[in-house]
């Protein structure tokens, strides 16, 4: 069972913790970490007093109700703002919170020096701790398994409820706490303080406490406040203007204008954008430890994938069996289902697989083998003689292995090796195959080939891979041929044949200097430098401690084909930063129409020409541009939380599209809904 | 009309088409290729460079640049500043003109200095001879060399892939005028000789008997050689006070096509020369395609608007079939004055053949727009940096809107070059804005500073305000001449922001670019945002008018548009 991933955007409980914290943030030294909204705040403030002074007397700033009104709506916008910002934190903590239920206050039982076991509160674990966990309790902490191996249910953290197997020593040493251990024992070593955990980083990110804007974020921050600073230049300027015209004009029209003016859409929601993309990504089950690292990703251009669990299924298989001339294939089929009876090997298993399903084998035959079982002398296979085998009862001796060690046997017992076996040899090497020849009685009579079998689907994923502009390289420990091979059928762009983990590094180095920003997954400790030397490092949550530390992210679902996903949601934060920009700043073209002609109408009737919308009145035209520049914030949070759907069809196209939809939207939109608003006002004024 | 629209259509051809072979020059000039020319200037340059002691092929930083180009200019500054103020005794001063007012003095020479001709004197009681061959045409050369020598280092810059060093200042800067603006004004000056335009060095006035049997005095000079200058380098300067528009200056049909063409000339093939100097001449037809179509728009709307004619006279039953034709030249017509009021104010180049204050409002309207946005074409060197802070903020949203760090031609554009870009782009608003808003609020209130400024009251004197802030600003130079504008307010404001809008904006995309060069390259792939696709010429075409638009309607709304709609 999967953890369910998508809660509704406007839970109840949820919206009610954020209607709270949106009123909490208005306190002026947290509204100044973002410009644009705290010179609302200002704004509003100013209107404040201005309703005050009205109710004081003061005759030239007009109607109070007005004044009011427009002061009510930019206390609106401030907390729809907020409130949107309030929004995604409550879902990114919800999100964390359903994490960290499961890891509180467990019993664990510490491992003293003299090898006796003590209960302690999983809160006062120390790093380097040893704790010992058996069948049926819960891991108090992160840590690594020092001794033993177990069977633990992950499905807490995964939401995947097969368990899985890890064990000390190797890359499947690493446990997380919260999980639960089904079977066997174990004693592990703490690896991280509680509370600095991977998710308890996350938690913090998400929470916004230690919130780092990225560098993005940080030159889109500049973009706006010089779009402030330039209206706040047009909003200064113009009293002077309108002096000069004999055209009056009220504080209300001018904050109006101003408030409307610079990017409110866009900087009210700009927080929300960025939490929203950690919370995304956590939803993959994905942990970033930072902001940045999310949107490195969609900057990628090089992504370094193991082949085997990622490419492949795997395992090799068997595929064909191709006997030697004047060996009968029924024979041939036969021999080798016996050579591979006791084989447990995942690929003696699909020999004995591909056999039972070979016409020239009947059903008969192989009971009859499987009968004959206990009476053969099997022999395993040893890096020594690099084959295996059995030998009958009747004194048939048959050995399957590598065409180099099987040579070797048949001609030192004096046989030739046929020419068609060395021909299938080389063939099933340029297919990207592994040949296993057959010998019986050290003579070989054929070749079986066993094949890299693709996962259905990874081909197409490269292709989008590809149409994002990301290069996929294929690591693997085969030799160069093979290597070649499955990269083609794969379809990626690359691959690195006879891999050892320096080369990797080397790879992602040379990468780099070419200006590439590369990503790899990774999970054993040997991948821990090129994680760290990757600009984008996912570890695998079932991998070591140090490939943890060395990524900058970890994949709990222990997916390798994951960093597509990410490079989604890095992709989409950005998108979404951009378009709700152009959004917001195309908007003030109909804005203008709607407060410039309002301000001037009554000295200068003649601009009543630039009032293409036919507004009611300037008080209806003015309130409603301040109306809908507020409403338009809590109809964009779906939007902005869920990002702006990504589609790999290419940079211009993507423009086009975006300009399309977001730049001329932007330009249409508001002159629909001012139109509207200043309707609804004026039926029911 | 039609006749006019054809014959405006086929200078604008003629621009493009001698544009082209210029631009391709001009690019072989900076690129330090080997090439004919080398044999023609190359003694010249090696003897300047011998005689200053400046060793031309050492490589320079961006800051180096910058402060080189400063340098040179604040000793030019002190030069003219002293000419002007002591032209009065100095010698060749046939007309017996006086020196200039401090203030008057400043303003010519931040004026000039800038590449601009905000003229607060008429040139023919104003200079001297030696005023003008030394301090007015010296700077036509210099001041246009310097824009131009600093968009090179821009080009230099944009073609590195990970460098500090872009090439030598002075090397540009000689190079561009002797080789480039030299011999475009030469040739440009034989032809206006040729149709009567006087370049006389040594007499004074001529006493001419006019038809009606009266005696005037005319002034000459040498003329022609700085009316070529002064249009190929985008100045405007005129000798005479009223510009192109003067007889002399602009005699014929033919000197007023050759003149508009030459206006346009190399702000156009210095467009062409980036697409041959980065061997991206894709970029460079996205660039002048972008231009181009913001130019067209604005110049559609004058001619459509200047054909109209004035709305009061058409009511009063007047056949107005030639267009609006108040301030206007009869033997030019107003097809062509609108040509060239677009091209003046598109270029930053100032000179008028037309009185832009009689243009109809909406026509004036579109000489402010073109200035507001001051980067559709733009002076020569200069203008292509004005478009360079659009292309840098186009990247920057246009990045954000595919999913990718925003880069331009393989460089990040970052948080440092956006916080230059956006002050570029503050400033131009900023100084209009405020400078027109207390010249409104003095007038407004009464002060008697500003009590004869104004010949025409209501909507177009705010437009006259307006457009001299805007023309300094865009160091453009041309003037709404309705506003007295020769007193110690007018120049004292217009000469600062003359200066801080001139070089800010070269600081800038000097410093964006040199930044940008020292970064690594990143490769391109399939996610890259093209700078070269026609979307995104769109797009810095839609960010310019947005800029330009909302920052200045408010401004424009009471101005003009006020004007035009209150008929």
């Amino acid at each position: 069972m999967k953890r369910q991933r998508s809660t509704p955007f406007f839970a109840p409980a949820l919206v009610r913790e954020a209607i709270r914290e949106s009123f909490l943030k208005l306190d002026p030294r947290r509204m100044f970490r973002n410009p644009v909204m705290f010179t609302v705040e200002i704004c509003t403030a100013v209107m404040l007093v201005v309703c005050t002074w009205i109710l004081a007397g003061e005759q030239t700033q007009g109607a109070f109700g007005y004044n009011f009104a427009i002061f009510v709506w930019l206390l609106f916008t401030l907390l729809f703002a907020n409130f949107a910002e309030a929004l995604a934190e409550a879902r990114g903590k919800a999100q964390a919170a359903s994490l960290r239920k499961t890891r509180e206050e467990t019993p664990a039982k510490v491992l003293k020096a003299d090898g006796s076991v003590a209960e302690r509160s999983s809160s006062d674990l120390k790093k380097g701790d040893r704790f010992v966990c058996e069948a049926g309790d819960l891991i108090p902490a992160d840590g690594e398994i020092i001794e033993g191996i177990a069977t633990i249910d992950e499905s807490a953290i995964t939401g995947e409820s097969a368990p899985v197997i890890r064990e000390s020593g190797g890359d499947k040493s690493s446990v997380t706490g919260g999980t639960k251990v089904l079977s066997d024992r174990i004693v592990v070593e703490v690896t991280t303080v509680p509370g600095e955990s991977f998710l308890d980083k996350m938690i913090a990110l998400v929470e916004g406490a230690s919130r780092q804007k990225t560098p993005n974020e940080v030159a889109l921050n500049i973009l706006l406040a010089g779009f402030t600073l330039v209206f706040l230049i047009v909003c200064i300027t113009l009293p002077s203007f309108a002096q000069y015209a004999q055209a009056p004009l009220t504080i209300a029209a001018l904050i109006a204008l101003f408030v409307c003016l610079i990017p409110t859409t866009i900087g009210g929601l700009l927080s929300a954008i960025g939490i929203a993309g950690m919370d995304r990504a956590l939803r993959a089950n994905v942990i970033a430890k930072s902001g940045k690292a999310v949107e490195t990703a969609g900057d990628l251009d090089t992504l370094l994938l193991d082949k085997t669990g990622t490419i492949t299924i795997g395992n090799r298989k068997a595929t064909h069996f191709y006997p030697a001339n004047g060996v009968d294939t029924g024979h041939f089929t036969r021999q080798c289902v016996l050579s591979s009876l006791a084989d447990d090997t995942p690929e003696g298993k699909s020999i004995v697989e591909l056999g039972a399903n070979d016409k020239s084998l009947s059903q008969q035959q192989l009971q009859f083998m499987l009968a004959e079982k206990s009476a053969m002398k099997f022999i395993p296979f040893t890096a020594e003689t690099r084959s295996s085998g059995v030998d009958l009862p009747g004194g048939l001796r048959l050995r399957k292995g590598a065409f180099d060690a099987i040579r070797k046997m048949v001609e030192v017992a004096g046989n030739p090796i046929p020419a068609e076996t060395a021909e299938a040899v080389q063939r099933i090497a340029a297919n990207g195959g592994t040949p296993l020849v057959v010998a019986e009685n050290e003579a070989a009579i054929g070749v079986i080939e066993l094949q890299d079998i693709i996962k259905p689907g990874i081909r197409e994923r490269f292709d989008r891979l590809r149409k994002m502009g990301v290069k996929t390289v294929m690591v693997t420990g085969d030799n160069p041929l093979t290597a070649k091979f499955i990269a083609q059928e794969a379809g990626v762009d690359d691959f690195i044949a006879e891999a050892r983990p320096e080369d990797k590094l080397a790879y992602i180095r040379a990468e780099q200097n070419s200006g590439k920003l590369v990503a790899m997954m990774g999970d054993g400790t040997n991948d821990a430098p090129a994680l760290a030397q990757a600009d984008v490092g996912v570890a695998m949550n079932s991998g070591t401690a140090a490939a943890k530390e060395a990524g900058n992210m970890v994949d709990l679902d222990n997916d390798p084909t994951k960093l597509i996903e990410v490079v989604e949601i890095g992709k989409q934060l950005l998108m979404t930063r951009g378009t709700l920009t152009t959004f917001s700043i195309a908007n003030d073209v109909a804005k203008y129409f709607a407060i410039v002609p309002a301000l001037f109408a009554a000295a200068i009737p003649g601009l009543n020409a630039l009032n293409i919308m036919r507004l009611s009145s300037p008080e209806s035209a003015i309130l409603s541009a301040v109306i809908f520049n507020a409403i338009i914030i809590p109809l964009l949070i779906p939007l902005a939380l869920r990002g702006v759907a990504y589609r790999p069809i290419g940079a211009s196209a993507l423009l086009r599209r975006n300009l399309m939809v977001y730049g001329l939207g932007g330009i249409v939109a508001p002159f629909v809904g001012i139109k509207l608003i200043d309707i609804a006002i004026t039926i029911f004024h | 009309m039609l006749l006019e629209i054809v014959s405006i259509t086929l200078v604008f051809a003629a621009i493009v088409v001698l544009a082209w072979p210029l631009g391709k020059y001009i690019a072989a000039v900076y690129a330090g290729e080997r090439h004919w020319s080398d044999r023609v200037f190359g003694p010249l340059e090696r003897l300047s460079f011998r005689l200053s002691g400046i060793d031309p092929s050492r490589e320079m930083t961006w800051q180096e640049h910058l402060r080189t180009l400063l340098t040179i200019n604040v000793v030019w500054f002190f030069w003219s500043m002293f000419v002007l103020m002591n032209q009065g005794w100095l010698p060749w001063n046939p007309d017996g003109n006086p020196s200039m007012t401090p203030d008057l003095a400043f303003n010519t020479t931040a004026s000039f200095i800038v590449n601009c001709n905000l003229q607060h004197y008429s040139g023919e009681s104003g200079l001297s001879y030696f005023s003008q061959i030394f301090a007015i045409m010296f700077f036509q050369f210099v001041s246009a060399g310097t824009g131009m020598a600093a968009g090179a280092v821009v080009f230099n810059a944009m073609r590195q892939r990970t460098a500090a060093q872009l090439g030598n200042f002075y090397d540009y800067f000689l190079k561009s005028c002797t080789r480039i603006l030299l011999p475009v004004s030469f040739v440009a000056t034989l032809v206006l000789i040729a149709e009567g335009t006087p370049m006389n060095l040594f007499e004074g006035k001529d006493t001419v008997t006019t038809l009606q049997g009266d005696t005037v005095q005319v002034s000459r000079g040498p003329a022609a050689a700085m009316i070529a200058i002064k249009q190929a380098g985008t100045n405007g300067g005129g000798y005479f006070g009223v510009n192109s528009a003067h007889p002399l200056e602009n005699p014929t049909a033919l000197t007023n096509a050759v003149e508009n063409i030459l206006i346009l000339l190399i702000p156009i093939a210095f467009i062409f020369a980036l697409g041959f100097y980065l061997k991206n001449r894709r970029l460079a037809r996205v660039i002048f395609g972008a231009m181009t179509l913001g130019f067209l728009m604005i110049l559609a709307v004058t001619i459509w608007s200047e054909f109209q004619g004035n709305p009061n006279l058409n009511r009063m039953g007047i056949s107005q079939t030639e267009g609006s034709m108040e301030g206007k030249e009869v033997r030019l017509g107003a097809g062509f004055s609108a040509l060239w009021a677009i091209s003046t104010t598109a270029t930053s180049n100032g000179s008028v053949n037309a009185m832009h204050d009689s243009f109809t409002p909406l026509g004036g309207a579109m000489q402010l727009l073109d200035m507001m946005i001051n980067a559709l074409y733009g002076g020569v060197g200069v203008g292509f940096l004005n478009f360079y802070i659009f292309i840098i903020l186009s990247a920057f949203i246009g990045g954000l809107m595919v999913g990718r760090t925003p880069e331009l031609l393989g460089k990040k554009v970052e948080a440092r070059e956006m916080k230059i870009a956006m002050l570029v782009a503050l400033l131009h608003p900023f100084l209009i804005l405020v400078g027109t808003a207390i010249a409104a609020w003095l007038s407004a209130s009464g002060n008697p500073m500003a009590a004869n400024w104004l010949n025409n009251p209501g909507y177009h004197g705010f437009s006259e305000m307006l457009y001299e802030f805007t023309s300094a600003s865009a160091n453009n130079g041309s003037g709404f001449e309705g506003l007295a504008d020769n007193n110690p307010f007018w120049n004292i404001s217009t000469g600062i922001v003359l200066l801080l809008s001139r070089y800010l904006p070269i600081i800038g995309p000097v410093a964006i670019a040199g930044l940008m060069a020292a970064k690594k390259t990143i490769p391109e792939s399939a996610g890259t945002l093209r700078s070269d696709s026609a979307t995104f010429g769109i797009l810095i075409l839609t960010v310019i008018f947005i800029l330009a638009a909302l920052a200045f309607f408010p401004a424009l709304a009471l101005g003009p548009l006020a004007e035009h709609f209150s008929f």
